[in-house]
């Protein structure tokens, strides 16, 4: 693995702090309030951060490639789909939080598609989500959503895997492990 | 859901420990791991959301979004969302007085799917885990499948 110089690694935060100098100048009221956003986004993500590592490092420790292979591997078929469909929907926290998990699953050989439609049920069709949605809207459009994201995601995956090369997907696998693995 | 989430992963912590110890020093090693490459790019994408959320207040967003119509205000909607980084919980009252105000519901839908599906400022990290190629690929799908599913729910509703 390259290393990176620590000014490259952390550019993106490198930014962000020097925004929040700027707009700092600009207009303090702003970032008084983006400073509280930001601790609670923190709270948050604190708060819901420790057991979904715990989850990705019991995942890499205990699942060997062969199990993930079999469940979710490049011949899972439908199998693998369903899978990655509870993976997602048992989820909670905002997107972000996923990326470990996939990782892990990338890292273990399970197939893109599968990964990518995690991803997608994470983000728009998780258990919590659709309760709440529920209670806002009513039962008609949460199914018409749940049905509609559903077959959509499920033609994205096989639509992604099927734009992407086997050096791109060696790409994937490469920077998903320098992300799980030390830098 | 996060009693849930921390149930779960206590029971199978615990079941580790009682099974393999070793496993569990690995699986937690490799938890730390991750943690400390996670650290730098999950604390700018929250100064990033905390930007967000301040500078786009909901009055801002119900005043765009409230009187457009159309196409137009399906990808108003669609652009919005995938800015607009505020939790669920938030977005869906949000949304429903979106309704109340008069917006379509083919509109609200495209701004709520992409709020939770199209995520410009997590961009970033994702291409970090599964570089620019497949990111972006996934992030036009996304999009794409927000636009689908607004059409399918001014046609349905």
């Amino acid at each position: 693995m390259k290393k990176k110089s620590f000014l490259r690694r952390n550019l993106f935060l490198i930014i962000m702090l020097l925004a929040l100098i700027v707009v700092f100048f600009i207009d303090q009221t702003i970032v008084t309030g983006v400073i509280t956003k930001t601790k609670s986004n923190f709270l948050t993500a604190a708060t819901l951060l420790p057991p979904i590592l715990i989850l990705a490092g019991l995942l890499d420790a205990w699942i060997p490639k062969e199990v993930m292979i079999k469940y979710m591997g490049k011949d899972s078929g439908l199998k693998g789909f369903f899978f990655a469909f509870i993976l997602g929907a048992v989820a909670a926290g905002p997107l972000y939080l996923a990326y470990p998990i996939a990782a892990m699953l990338i890292k273990k050989k399970a197939r893109y598609s599968y990964v990518v439609f995690f991803l997608g049920v994470w983000s728009g069709l998780k258990l919590p989500i659709l309760i709440y949605e529920y209670k806002f809207f009513d039962i008609k459009f949460t199914i018409v959503h749940f049905i509609t994201v559903f077959i959509l995601f499920l033609i994205t995956s096989l639509i992604i895997e099927k734009l992407l090369t086997k050096k791109d997907l060696e790409i994937i696998e490469e920077t998903s492990y320098s992300m799980i693995e030390d830098k | 859901m996060t009693i849930a989430l921390y149930s779960i992963a206590g029971g199978l912590l615990l079941l580790s420990i009682i099974f393999d110890i070793e496993k569990t020093k690995k699986a937690l090693k490799s938890s730390l791991r991750t943690l400390k490459n996670l650290l730098s790019p999950l604390v700018s994408i929250m100064i990033l959301t905390g930007f967000i959320i301040t500078l786009l207040s909901a009055e801002t967003i119900n005043s765009i979004l409230g009187s457009q119509s159309g196409i137009l205000g399906i990808i108003i909607g669609i652009l919005l969302g995938s800015v607009a980084m505020i939790p669920s919980f938030v977005a869906y009252p949000l949304a429903a007085s979106l309704l109340d105000y008069g917006a379509g519901y083919a509109q609200v839908a495209a701004f709520i799917c992409s709020l939770m599906i199209v995520v410009f400022a997590t961009l970033p990290l994702e291409i970090k885990y599964f570089g620019k190629k497949a990111t972006i690929l996934r992030a036009i799908l996304c999009i794409i499948v927000s636009f689908t599913f607004a059409l399918i729910v001014g046609a349905v509703m």
